[in-house]
């Protein structure tokens, strides 16, 4: 009884490892069909437009704040007169943090729904996921997170930081300030292992040796053996890129093994001021790369945060995530007004240049790729878990997915 | 020196960890055939009390140790509720369980979402846990040290109880036969409901424990129910000593293939080992011998 039991039992464990492994992975849908006929009916005196976001599953905390900001945005915008006069009618969707939720999810919003744009998406599984589907039914989808760049569709405009506009500075502030060995500690995705790989190249080209390099996979949030490691090696800066709740045991394995930020501080691409407070340690004075903060002062950052907490609770902190999102559909307003169309294909043609005075400072297209011109921002964790704006790029920096204007990124290279 | 110790003592301390969360599943499953895979979300349910005690006791030094029973009683009243209300219809059967509690365990992790955010809470770790000592040049964590601590204190609670009382005895009797054990007056249905009861709350206490790593968030249970069944079904039913065994050399093999080559590439390793393993020893490291004829 015992034996067939445990036989059975281990079957049953090994199965379900699998499916777990496998919906990690899971495929999107190629876009087969060719491009139909746009659906998009723009002659009411209404605009559809597809708010699709993960209001469930792992996700849900990050991505719900992005639904907050645009539905926001779009209450801000019909109440000014909507867009060319016509008022924006938001359709819903939860991608349910899974990338072939999301793909279905587009689908649906472009075909069924017919919006004229579609709006959302975190993870990079998720955007790739959406991005065939997108091209196939020659949509727009704008995107509001910062990725590891290497990507550039026509149906796609990319409203947060690329790896030029982040991860370059922080090596630059961290050039200022006079490290010569860091430590690279990531979730094991491709985000963290592509930025690694430019961090990799760029601290060779700055004579910034790289001491100790650990992965730990997104669930897991043990750090302890990893830490371990960099006390060993004594870096002078750790190049933080883990994502998500794993950051929580990073810091607390990183504070408890006598690590603080006077001796070995971390500087972090996913730590905003959401989830500064939700590591139940004192963090401050470690650092973190964006190209927003809740403390940019400028009067459109100011409006920005009044209104989103009046609509949501003073409580409420905003983030870079959540501000490029609401830039995003602003970026779309003037964008359509530009072209005088609702047509991808003229948007497209009109979209270089094309700018919005955003929270984070003034935003601007740029044609070729899609992606915007933003300014890079360090921030060091005050005690209120507030970021103080220690180093800021002299200008926004043009977007440079592919980075090809930098000589010492060989793609090819391990 | 540090690259033997480091691996050892923290994956002492992982072991630690996962024989809490595996003694609650060793019991119910190994006595009842239940599988559970609601039992992660008792660790939750541990973290987020944890949680919660801080929010009432403010003193982090004494919270703590406030923390370990209350969670204990909350892990261990959803686990009786659980066994009241859905498992008791199913014994037997254990593949109802299994789906039955993945669908338990989806409910409980969306119900925490509703009520704390899907944003994990902080976990403060207290004053008296806040340290390292210098081991040979790692520089371990009071914390990890607790957790062993803990676990030892677990294994011996649940020995006496098995060991020294008269419903240990009618566990024990319950495992080893279940028709005969009820023939000389055992109520198993009040046996199970004890045994149900302890094990959840087991996991409760090791969610403190987990909270003292990872603060609580709500996915924190799936992170450990595959481990936690690997350890059980590893050890052998029935037996404590196989769990205990099976435990510490999960950890401990899990912590070496990490420091030798990256965590992805350990968990891969370490379920291939364990799979080799059950094949040379299907039945686990140790097995009861019983005279049931099922």
């Amino acid at each position: 009884m015992f034996e067939s039991r445990a036989r059975h039992a281990m079957g049953i464990v090994l199965a379900l490892t699998a499916a777990l492994g496998l919906s990690a992975c899971g495929g999107s849908k190629s876009g087969e069909e060719s491009a139909a006929e746009s659906c998009v009916d723009t002659s009411g005196d209404t605009v559809k437009l597809g708010f699709l976001n993960s209001t469930s599953g792992a996700m849900a905390i990050s991505e719900q704040t992005v639904r907050d900001s645009l539905v926001m945005a779009a209450e801000e915008i019909n109440a000014s007169g909507g867009i060319l006069g016509k008022k924006i009618e938001p359709v819903l969707e939860d991608g349910a943090s899974d990338p072939a939720i999301f793909a279905e999810k587009i689908e649906k919003l472009l075909t069924g729904d017919c919006v004229a744009a579609a709006f959302g998406g975190w993870t990079s599984a998720s955007r790739k996921a959406m991005l065939p589907v997108v091209e196939a039914g020659n949509g727009l989808l704008f995107y509001p997170v910062q990725y590891e760049g290497l990507e550039a569709s026509k149906n796609i405009y990319y409203t947060g930081a690329t790896t030029n506009q982040q991860i370059i500075p922080a090596m630059d502030f961290l050039q200022s300030q006079g490290v010569k060995t860091l430590f690279l500690a990531g979730s094991d995705y491709v985000f963290p292992r592509t930025a690694n790989k430019i961090i990799k190249q760029y601290a060779a080209e700055l004579g910034i040796e790289i001491v100790g390099e650990e992965y730990v996979p997104l669930d897991d949030d043990d750090w302890t053996t990893q830490v371990a490691k960099i006390v060993a090696a004594k870096p002078d800066f750790v190049f933080n890129t883990i994502n998500g709740s794993s950051n929580v045991g990073f810091i607390k394995a990183y504070y408890e093994q006598g690590l603080t930020a006077e001796t070995t501080p971390i500087i972090s691409v996913s730590i905003a001021e959401e989830e500064a407070p939700a590591m139940g340690k004192d963090v401050t004075g470690q650092y973190a790369a964006w190209n927003y903060f809740q403390s940019v002062p400028s009067p459109a950052n100011e409006t920005f945060i009044e209104a989103f907490q009046a609509r949501y609770g003073a409580d409420r902190p905003t983030s870079d995530p959540m501000e490029a999102a609401y830039a995003s559909l602003y970026l779309y307003k003037a964008l359509v007004e530009k072209a005088d169309s609702f047509d991808v294909g003229e948007i497209n043609a009109a979209a270089d240049g094309v700018s919005f005075d955003a929270p984070e400072g003034t935003v601007t297209i740029d044609g070729d790729n899609h992606h915007i011109a933003k300014t890079g921002l360090i921030g060091q964790i005050n005690a209120d878990n507030q970021f103080d704006v220690v180093w800021s790029s002299e200008e926004p920096i043009e977007p440079d997915p592919f980075l090809e204007g930098y000589a010492w990124w060989d793609p090819s290279a391990q | 020196m540090d690259a033997f110790t480091t691996p050892l003592l923290a994956g002492t301390a992982t072991g630690a960890l996962l024989l809490i969360a595996a003694l609650g599943l060793a019991l119910t499953f190994g006595q009842m055939g239940v599988i559970n895979m609601a039992h992660g979300e008792f660790l939750m349910a541990g973290a987020y009390t944890t949680y919660l005690t801080q929010q009432v006791v403010t003193n982090t030094d004494l919270s703590i140790i406030v923390a370990l029973p209350a969670a204990f009683l909350v892990a261990g009243a959803l686990g009786l509720l659980l066994e009241v209300a859905i498992i008791q219809w199913m014994y037997r059967r254990p593949l109802d369980t299994l789906l039955v509690t993945v669908g338990v365990s989806l409910l409980l992790q969306q119900l925490a979402k509703d009520v704390f955010g899907a944003q994990g809470d902080p976990v403060h770790t207290p004053g008296w846990l806040d340290g390292n000592i210098d081991v040979f040049g790692y520089h371990w964590p009071y914390r990890q040290m607790f957790t062993i601590l803990l676990a030892v204190g677990a294994l011996a609670a649940l020995g006496a109880l098995l060991k020294q009382t008269s419903y240990g005895r009618r566990i024990r009797a319950t495992v080893q036969n279940r028709d005969l054990a009820e023939t000389v007056g055992v109520s198993t249905r009040v046996v199970d409901r004890v045994t149900f009861f302890v094990g959840s709350g087991l996991a409760g206490v090791g969610g403190v424990a987990v909270s003292l790593i990872s603060g609580t968030n709500p996915n924190l249970g799936t992170t450990y129910i595959i481990s936690a069944f690997l350890v059980v079904v590893a050890g052998g039913l029935g037996q404590l000593q196989g769990t205990v065994i099976a435990a510490f050399a999960v950890g401990i093999v899990t912590a070496f293939l990490t420091d030798w080559f990256n965590s992805s590439m350990a968990q891969v390793l370490t379920f291939a080992l364990v799979v080799i393993f059950l094949q040379i020893r299907p039945q686990g490291l140790f097995t009861v011998r019983t005279r049931g004829l099922a």
